[in-house]
């Protein structure tokens, strides 16, 4: 018994496994089966659609779902003026979509729903999933920069005052820092994440392994690590919702670069 | 790590499942309801700084009216205590103008009868001088037996009147 359970994966939280038998669905020669990791996906999207369409009421006086929503717009759209101005107001529908997107996606991958045999799948702990998103702010930054400025873009990486014989050295730096931005933002979630539900689930292995080697271990290893467990778990909500902050806030800097430069 | 290990098997389809929900969520979430919560807001937003507006502008307002009444009241309290004023100038200079009239014809009655006395006594003087002058005669003709003119008689009282 100890034997089997001691094979305990905690990286198999992360097996992307194909559903209802689409393993081979292929759209132009590429599979694009119907996997957990869709599942949630789609879990994602519909839960909030639920949430934002139940804000949807537009009453004069708000009831409690209705502020709850607009706390979340309001929160987008003042980051968005603090961090951009006035430009920033049109990026607001495309922030708050990757803000509430990661959000949901972080916090339901976190229900424990394990308890009922089914099992949560955190998509924002593939790095395929957090890279696309990155990329995608990161076009919207080089798509608005050269929209709006042409090549006069490329000042951004001469910050102010560089002396001339700075240039050749700074200009490098500066672009490789600027190019270095999506693959940041795309692995901090992914690292985020996947380190969180990894420690959760060793730790989980801790407490069925120790209680199947005997009462006594059970009582020393695992109930110490049962407590650490729902410390650590409040701490993943907060790292959760931590995450697709730093993502929305790092969009809106971004942003900001490509509207006003420096 | 099944993120690496699974990569070439899943890429595809995690990309093209992102997508299409991320696709959702943005067109149908962010474009389609997250403007109309915002306008939501936008218009209690304005409500609210309206009616602050109008609650100011009515404070003000009251506020003006109170002035205003303010003013009227001093200007009615001013103008009644102008009309005592008046008031009592006029009648103090009516009860200075008769007692004037009064004095005037007091004044005019004194001198009448000062006249009046003045004559009197001069008339009475007058008949002092005759009787006075008849009697001296009288007196001069008894006791010397000289006869003199009534004229002289009545010089010589006269003298001896008058000093």
């Amino acid at each position: 018994m100890a034997a089997e359970s001691g094979k305990i994966d905690p990286m198999h939280q992360f097996a992307i496994e194909p559903l209802f038998g689409t393993d081979h669905l292929a759209l132009g020669g590429y599979n694009i089966a119907f996997t957990n990791s869709a599942l949630w996906m789609v879990i994602t999207a519909v839960v909030l659609w639920i949430f934002v369409a139940g804000g949807m009421k537009r009453q004069l006086v708000p009831g409690r779902w209705q502020m709850a929503v607009e706390f979340f717009t309001g929160f987008i759209n003042k980051l968005m003026m603090e961090n951009v101005g006035a430009a920033g107001k049109k990026y607001v529908p495309y922030v708050f979509s990757i803000f509430m997107f990661i959000l949901m996606a972080n916090l339901l991958g976190l229900l424990p729903i394990g308890l009922f045999g089914l099992h949560p799948f955190t998509f924002t702990s593939h790095f395929t999933v957090t890279g696309v998103l990155a990329i995608m702010s990161f076009s919207i930054v080089l798509i608005v920069g050269f929209w709006k400025h042409g090549l006069h873009f490329f000042s951004l990486f001469v910050p102010h005052g560089t002396p001339l014989p700075m240039i050749p050295v700074i200009f490098p730096i500066e672009l490789v820092s600027f190019l270095v931005r999506p693959f940041s933002l795309g692995l901090r979630l992914f690292v985020a994440m996947t380190a969180g539900h990894v420690l959760l689930k060793v730790l989980a292995g801790f407490v069925i392994n120790s209680t199947n080697a005997g009462l006594g271990y059970g009582a020393l290893v695992g109930i110490p690590s049962f407590t650490l467990m729902i410390g650590i778990s409040a701490l993943e909500m907060l790292v959760a919702c931590i995450q697709a902050y730093v993502f929305a806030l790092l969009t809106s800097l971004y942003i900001n670069d490509a509207e006003h430069l420096h | 790590m099944p993120q690496i290990a699974q990569l070439a098997a899943t890429y595809s389809s995690q990309i093209f499942w992102l997508l299409l929900t991320f696709g959702f969520v943005f067109f149908v979430i962010g474009l389609g309801m997250v403007p109309k919560v915002q306008s939501t807001v936008d218009a209690r937003d304005a409500k609210i700084a309206e009616d602050l507006a109008t609650a100011k502008a009515s404070f003000a307002r009251a506020d003006e009216l109170e002035e205003q009444n303010r003013a009227r009241d001093a200007e009615a309290r001013a103008s009644a205590q102008a009309i005592v004023a008046a008031a009592k100038a006029k009648a103090a200079k009516d009860a200075e103008k008769k007692v004037a009239a009064e004095d005037k014809k007091i004044a005019a009655k004194l001198a009448e009868a000062e006249a009046a006395i003045a004559a009197a006594s001069a008339k009475a003087l007058a008949e002092i001088e005759a009787v006075s002058a008849e009697a001296a005669q009288d007196m001069v003709a008894r006791i010397s037996g000289v006869s003199i003119t009534p004229d002289a008689a009545k010089t010589a009282v006269k003298a001896a009147l008058n000093g």
